[in-house]
């Protein structure tokens, strides 16, 4: 008996969240949410390739030959990313350019590549994009929450908005890389309280 | 007098018992009566007993062991924050300046380091350790003295929580608390880290360098002569050897850090192993750069190898950051390398790393994430003798 729609859904925004719960794709995650802006975006175009990545390799699960199985991902995935590459290009240019090398990379994200694996190559079409658009929308927020972070304290702006007025000293360190990784041990570390909470 | 504390804490005592109304605070009510009386309890965690000391006893005497470098390190800041300021410069006053600027710094440390101490306490329902007592000493005299308060107080915030409660307290924590403090402040507030124009700031005047011999040294242009130049400064060895230079509050004086490393060695507080591996990682390390150094590269590697002993916060960070008993390694073997390389990176950091004059605090807590795998190496090569023997 499969599992209702929206709990498929439902799960990637909390039990399965990544990066949190699925600690997958953490090299996009650590590396591109200097701000939120940057965070919503990337988040924007993974959940784009997640959802149609899932749907196609769904409706191919029976056609892909097991042996050759984590190829056939890799182009499906490769195929949407190039879309969402070139629509970044021509649509949103400045935020293409700030995420620069991470777009295309977006192909060997493991939160894309483990999706497929796990789930679309297993169930059928509507659970799958249940699934894809339920971990995606997780991921952005992820992203957007740690960008929140290190975007507020380490710039003293939310969204471009100074929001502690001029007199902040902004701990610089937190836009760079090790503020990455303290701010995501911050974040894991709140979470799992909550959960333990409950 | 004594008998009123006594009774006052034993009328209380109920009240924290089980079952007694403020039960969740008895961590705070220890804390305060063993201020007053010793304990009759043991400790559970690392650093354990080896002999009759306690923890509490165990810690005074590093206190005792740094009184001297802190009094010193009084002195000398004041001294130095009244030639920045043109004031007159004789003992008493050069000292009572010092004493206005550690007491706040002492005072933000302990308090801000107290209130996040006591907090995880009264929430985990366990006692409140006596080590913070030594990190929240320590902690001021690592900081430049000019640093604006607040920034002491989100520093030792993140020392206390990141660095220690949240790896489940004294005797868990993988980090130096003061050390992980520092660190902090100095990679989030460079700009009033950056230790090499400390006194500029103070004062008004232009006339008094603020340089410090470190930061003379890693701005040295290639094939300058630096000893030359530290003379030249007013920073010969002599005056580094005693102390008598610009720096954070308590680290100039190596001499008085020797002073405390004794106190520490014969009372058997502090491990000897860790100390001397690390002078020889210093002394090894700058040796062997001096045999390679050439006039096209960086000038430091030119620099006698014992200048590295007395310049910047060796000295203090070997001797009282290096020995913490808890982030050390445990094991004789591993002591030594651990020291040995606390030295060798300190001068590889100075040396050709411009971006940080001063190696010494990232070596330590680089050398504190290493310390468990390196006790865990000592201890399998043990076991395979072991076993081949059997």
């Amino acid at each position: 008996m499969p599992r209702p729609l929206h709990k498929e859904f439902l799960k990637g925004l909390w039990e399965e969240i990544p990066p949190f719960r699925l600690v997958l794709g953490l090299c996009p995650v650590l590396a591109v949410t200097m701000t939120v802006e940057n965070g919503i975006g990337m988040g924007l175009a993974t959940t784009f390739v997640l959802v149609c990545s899932n749907v196609l390799i769904s409706i191919l699960r029976n056609q892909i030959p097991p042996k050759v199985r984590i190829a056939c991902y890799i182009l499906v995935i490769a195929t949407f990313v190039t879309i969402v590459d070139m629509l970044m290009q021509a649509f949103t240019y400045p935020l293409y350019q700030k995420l620069g090398i991470f777009i295309p990379l977006i192909v060997v994200n493991c939160v894309v590549l483990g999706r497929a694996e796990a789930f679309a190559s297993k169930n059928s079409v509507l659970p799958s994009l249940a699934d894809g658009l339920g971990i995606g929308i997780g991921f952005t927020l992820s992203l957007a929450a740690l960008g929140a972070l290190r975007e507020a304290f380490g710039n003293g702006t939310l969204l471009g908005h100074s929001i502690f007025g001029p007199g902040y000293q902004p701990l610089t360190f937190l836009v760079e890389a090790p503020g990455a990784f303290i701010g995501l041990g911050i974040l894991l570390g709140l979470m799992n309280l909550i959960s333990q909470r409950r | 007098m004594q008998r009123w504390i006594r009774n006052f804490f034993d009328t209380h005592r109920p009240k924290f018992e089980k079952e007694g109304r403020f039960h969740r605070y008895h961590g705070l009510f220890e804390a305060f009566e063993t201020i007053f009386f010793l304990p009759d309890s043991t400790t559970s965690q690392s650093p354990h007993i080896r002999d009759s000391l306690d923890l509490k006893r165990f810690m005074s005497i590093v206190i005792l062991a740094i009184v001297p470098v802190a009094l010193f390190g009084i002195y000398n800041t004041g001294f130095y924050a009244c030639l920045a300021a043109g004031k007159s410069t004789a003992f008493l006053p050069s000292f009572m300046q010092g004493l206005l600027i550690f007491i706040p710094l002492l005072v933000v440390s302990y308090g801000v380091g107290f209130f996040w101490e006591a907090l995880f306490a009264v929430r985990r329902g366990h006692g409140i350790s006596e080590g913070f007592l030594v990190s929240g000493l320590l902690y001021p005299l690592i900081l430049p003295p000019d640093l604006p308060l607040w920034q002491a107080a989100i520093g030792i915030s993140f020392g206390v929580v990141i660095g220690k409660e949240i790896f489940g307290g004294t005797g868990r924590n993988l980090l130096n608390p003061a050390l992980t403090a520092r660190a902090f402040v100095f990679f989030a507030y460079p700009g009033q880290m950056s230790g090499d124009a400390v006194w500029i700031s103070g004062g008004a005047t232009d006339a008094v360098s603020g340089a410090t011999a470190l930061a003379i040294s890693a701005q040295a242009e290639p094939g300058s002569q630096i000893p030359a130049m530290l003379d030249q400064a007013g920073l010969g060895l002599f005056e580094l050897f005693v102390g008598r230079t610009p720096g954070s509050i308590g680290e100039t004086s190596a001499l008085l850090c020797l002073v405390g490393a004794l106190i520490l060695i014969i009372t058997g507080v502090a491990n000897w192993r860790i100390m001397v591996g690390g002078v020889l990682g210093v002394l090894g390390t700058g040796m062997l750069l001096n045999q390679l150094a050439t006039g096209s590269l960086a000038a430091a590697m030119g620099l006698p190898a014992y200048y590295h002993l007395v310049m910047g916060g060796f000295a203090f960070g070997i001797v009282f950051m290096a020995t913490d008993p808890v982030t050390a390694p445990g094991t004789d073997a591993a002591r030594w390398l651990y020291g040995f390389l606390i030295g060798a990176l300190t001068v590889l950091i100075r040396v050709f790393n411009p971006a940080y004059p001063e190696g010494t605090m990232l070596a330590i807590l680089f050398m504190n994430l290493f310390a468990p795998l390196l006790d865990h190496f000592v201890i399998q090569i043990r076991l395979r003798k072991r076993i081949s023997h059997v």
